[in-house]
């Protein structure tokens, strides 16, 4: 693609309107691409991975969708069942297609869909070639988990090896390894960062201070202190265990990490089957923390954009308004007792939120200087959204920004459900005693870690009966459901070649 | 300037409208292939409820969701204690209660999120992949192509225009083209231009005092007028070289309509599964003849020791009792034939099913009506008899059955008859497929 065609600040782009109609064609795309650059970069002072802008028809976002919305994916037969799903649904006209998917790569590849109309494909570039973009881009989460420069070639690669997995060992063991693995998914992402490598230079020195320390610690005292020498019989295999688990690393949480470097019985293909699930798993895992934030940064950037373009008189009155109609439909918010309403909106309040803040900074009420001492009034909102945007998960945001202000519109309230009781009970609703409640109550409920069930690798005696003893911590007493459990189990065993076992752990650890 | 923008970088716009199709045909596939029991008992489900012209239609289909569930471990939903956010509240204060709903927790929606759902999962196969369910692995529209005789008739076809022709065939629109073309090639006068110029002379003639200018002018229009009134004369508005017909020229066309007589059984003895696998008999070769013929009729003749011709309701879920005999079958479709269906219009081809019980004499007489009447006039005559599941005879031992045998001595001297025994369902495409395959052969030799 060449833009010498195109002088970015051509007259034909300065006062008169980018385009005209519903009809989109390149030429306009780029040149609406550009505007909105103008307004992103500088006025919002985003900062994007260069944008690669694909269009495809109705029939390729079927495709996208069900490889999990990547450009390419290996073959497996869940895709197929989504995809003949999506495409009943669509044929009639149950479920219309979404207007676009971006992806975490570098450079950031969004799909536009070519039935949208000029207006739409405005939106779509603003709200995913900026907003989207400059959230994978700038968030911590995404910074730390993924490598969006590798992701196209690594799903590549993935691709390639399941297929010629598939061509030397045969459909099915592949479909079963995989089968397995999925079914493990949500158990094989690591949720907490482990410490870097170290280079062998760093870890000489790391060693050598060490031994300095204890030289310089040495107190010939210590000798004299009885040491906590096995006094009885059973200690003897207790301290076996203690060290049988420290070898492997129990517990541990990334049961397909466990079950990749630890199985006896895989074969080595199949641990890089496993090991390509878990990376994508992983890749996904911050998209899941940040749903929130996500669709919020990138419908306040695209509804901040556009009504800056038909400031600057960029675009018409009724591509604004068309604009407008749809972005009216994507943040709607139904209430708790509307048929409609299928939990909290995530655009709804992301974009609450992000517009909430952006009063905070420039009209701050008395109520906002007390509870946002550290924004309010500070002005230069693009500022304290883009640090907001790279500092924080969905759950500390809401527990940080949620407002009083926005608890009141929302009309929130929190609601307890012991299944010991017949009835809720309303803990806490939107005034004074409330707010606090209401809001860590909000934030719990986008801790991703919190809704799913806590699985570890407790223990496992690999010279005796090779039996795997898997661990369910419950929360607040909320067990493992029954449905699936049995079949993922079975799932474990193949994957771990022996007996496996779950044991209900009745209460977490106080932490 | 833009590109200047550390940040932005370059922006790359890619039209991947035109990329190749299909990119999930493999996981299609691979789904299809794992839910094949599901799907082949959701496809016999859609054969017994459908019509045999339409059987092979592809469309929806449900299957359970056992097969094809993704387990996953999942935190219950009906245990412990939780707490939620909703927006939207009326009238609540802290401390409020509410009933919870009966039958289950949570807000319904939220309790079928969960998955594993009772739901059949339901989706829509293509014609292709329907059949490919059906005939198992069947390579039907190669084998068609190559199978079935031509037989042909003359026929008038389109072909462009002529100069000369009978009126009827008259090409008006084509005419009218070269009629246009002519006068204005010619310059013949418009009759509006003429009628412009009558107003104006009219309009002149009616002033009571006209000047010498109106005067010159009303002389002038006059001899304007006559001239052209003469060239119009002169050049004819459609000219007998304008005139163009339509041109037909004769072709031979393959005779385009088939009719299919299904001829069954019905006595006590043909039960469901005997049905079942007369009928797929039955829409495979309306299939053979869908793809090839323009049009193709289905005659439904029954019969126990009498035949009448019924609606396809009737035929397959109709009850029957009485003996057997199989000629009064034959007799009826003659009837039928000679009455609705003459040969040198239509190609016949007939398709019966037994489970081969007939008396000797009548067996006979059946032989006879095939022989003489039936065959010769038949573009391709197939008989199957139905066996027993195990591929073997009724009544155990004891040879060939009654029908079986007559119909055998027909074989050496008619290739357009054919007799198949079907056990099971994967033997009815084999056995349609070597009886065409054996035609292709004689028709490559001849």
């Amino acid at each position: 693609m060449t833009r010498a065609d195109l002088a970015p600040n051509a007259p034909s782009t300065r006062g008169g309107l980018l385009f005209d109609g519903a009809e989109w064609d390149f030429a306009a795309v780029r040149r609406v691409y550009e505007a909105i650059e103008r307004v992103g970069c500088d006025e919002l002072g985003l900062d994007v991975f260069p944008n690669q802008v694909e269009i495809i028809s109705a029939e390729q976002m079927l495709d996208a969708y069900c490889s999990v919305g990547m450009p390419l994916m290996y073959a497996h037969w869940s895709y197929g069942k989504r995809f003949v799903r999506d495409e009943a649904l669509y044929r009639r006209g149950y479920q219309a297609l979404a207007y676009e998917i971006v992806i975490n790569s570098n450079p950031c590849i969004s799909y536009c869909m070519e039935e949208n109309t000029m207006a739409m494909q405005t939106l779509v570039i603003a709200h995913a070639a900026f907003g989207h973009n400059h959230f994978f881009k700038n968030n911590y989460l995404f910074q730390q988990w993924t490598d969006p420069a590798g992701i196209l070639d690594y799903l590549d690669f993935a691709k390639r090896y399941v297929a010629s997995c598939e061509e030397r060992h045969g459909l099915e063991p592949v479909e079963t390894t995989l089968d397995a693995a999925h079914s493990l998914m949500g158990q094989g992402v690591f949720r907490y960062r482990r410490a870097a490598k170290l280079k062998l230079g760093d870890y000489e020195r790391r060693l050598r201070e060490r031994q300095e320390r204890e030289a310089q610690d040495y107190c010939d005292l210590w000798r004299t202190v009885p040491s906590g020498a096995p006094t009885r019989e059973n200690s003897i295999s207790e301290e076996e265990a203690r060290e049988r688990k420290r070898r492997l690393r129990l517990p541990e949480e990334n049961l397909l990490y466990f079950l990749e470097k630890n199985s006896p019985t895989l074969r080595s293909w199949q641990r890089e089957l496993l090991r390509i699930v878990r990376n994508l798993a992983q890749y996904f895992y911050p998209q899941r923390q940040t749903k929130l934030m996500n669709e919020g940064c990138a419908t306040f950037v695209h509804y901040t954009i556009v009504n800056r373009l038909y400031e600057k008189g960029l675009i018409s009155e009724g591509a604004l308004m068309e604009i407008l109609h749809s972005h009216a439909n994507v943040v709607a918010q139904f209430d708790f007792d509307d048929p409609n309403y299928g939990g909290i909106n995530p655009y709804a309040l992301g974009f609450a939120m992000m517009q909430d803040i952006k009063r905070i900074c420039v009209s701050p009420t008395a109520e906002d200087r007390e509870w946002f001492p550290d924004i309010a009034g500070r002005q230069d909102w693009p500022a304290v959204l883009r640090d907001v945007w790279a500092n924080y998960r969905d759950e500390s945001f809401v527990r940080q920004f949620l407002s009083p202000h926005l608890m009141r519109k929302f009309r929130l309230f929190a609601l307890s459900d012991k299944a010991s009781e017949s009835s809720y009970r309303v803990e806490a609703i939107h005034d004074d005693e409330g707010y606090r409640r209401v809001r860590s109550s909000l934030a719990d409920s986008y801790d991703v870690g919190a809704g799913e069930p806590d699985i570890q690798v407790v223990d496992v005696d690999l010279l005796g009966d090779r039996e795997l003893v898997l661990g369910h911590t419950s929360r607040k007493g909320v067990g493992l459901a029954e449905t699936g459990r049995e079949a993922t189990l079975r799932h474990v065993r193949r994957l771990w070649g022996y007996d496996v076992r779950l044991e209900d752990a009745p209460t977490a650890p106080a932490s | 300037m833009t590109a200047e923008r550390g940040a932005g970088g370059m922006a790359q716009f890619i039209d991947r409208r035109l990329n190749p199709r299909d990119k999930s045909l493999g996981n299609r596939q691979r789904f299809l292939r794992r839910t094949r029991a599901e799907v082949r008992r959701a496809v016999d489900k859609a054969v017994a409820e459908r019509t045999i012209a339409d059987a092979a239609n592809g469309g929806a289909v449900s299957i359970p969701t056992d097969g094809i569930g993704e387990p996953q471990f999942h935190l219950s939903r009906d245990s412990g204690e939780r707490e939620r956010v909703l927006p939207g509240n009326k009238d609540f204060v802290a401390g409020d209660r509410i009933e919870k709903p009966k039958g289950g927790g949570g807000s319904g929606r939220q309790a079928s999120d969960s998955g594993g759902g009772e739901d059949p999962f339901s989706f829509a196969l293509s014609e292709s992949e329907f059949l490919d369910i059906l005939f198992e692995d069947l390579e039907l529209p190669d084998l068609v192509k190559a199978s079935l005789k031509d037989v042909s008739q003359r026929e008038f076809r389109r072909a462009g225009y002529t100069n000369d022709g009978a009126t009827p065939n008259l090409a008006v629109l084509r005419t009218m083209r070269a009629s246009m073309s002519r006068r204005l090639a010619l310059r013949r006068p418009t009759a509006a231009g003429v009628e412009r110029l009558e107003a104006e002379l009219a309009a002149l003639r009616a002033e009571t005092e006209p000047g010498v200018a109106d005067q010159l002018r009303i002389a002038e229009l006059y001899a304007e007028i006559e001239r052209l009134k003469r060239l119009q004369r002169a050049i004819p508005f459609i000219d007998p070289i304008d005139v163009r017909y339509n041109r037909f020229t004769p072709t031979i066309v393959p005779r385009a309509k088939a009719v299919m007589f299904c001829l069954m059984d019905v006595s006590a003895s043909m039960g469901e599964r005997e049905k079942d696998l007369a009928k797929r008999f039955f829409i495979l070769l309306h299939l053979f003849l869908k793809r090839k013929y323009a049009r193709v009729d289905i005659v439904f003749i029954r019969h126990t020791h009498e035949a009448a011709e019924v609606d396809e309701q009737e035929f397959f879920y109709g009850r029957g009792t009485g003996g057997t005999a199989v000629s009064s079958a034959l007799k009826t479709m003659i009837a039928v034939r000679d009455k609705r269906y003459p040969a040198a219009d239509w190609n016949v081809y007939c398709a019966q099913a037994s489970d081969g019980d007939n008396s000797a004499s009548d067996t006979q007489d059946s032989v006879r009506l095939l022989r003489e009447a039936i065959l010769p006039q038949t573009q391709y005559y197939a008989y199957i008899e139905i066996a027993d599941e195990d591929g073997g005879q009724r009544y155990g031992g004891g040879g060939d059955k009654d029908l079986w045998r007559g119909y055998a001595q027909l074989k050496p001297a008619a290739p357009n008859f054919a007799l198949a025994r079907v056990a099971g369902r994967d033997d009815i495409y084999p056995v349609l497929r070597e009886l065409f395959a054996r035609q292709a052969r004689k028709g490559a030799a001849q």
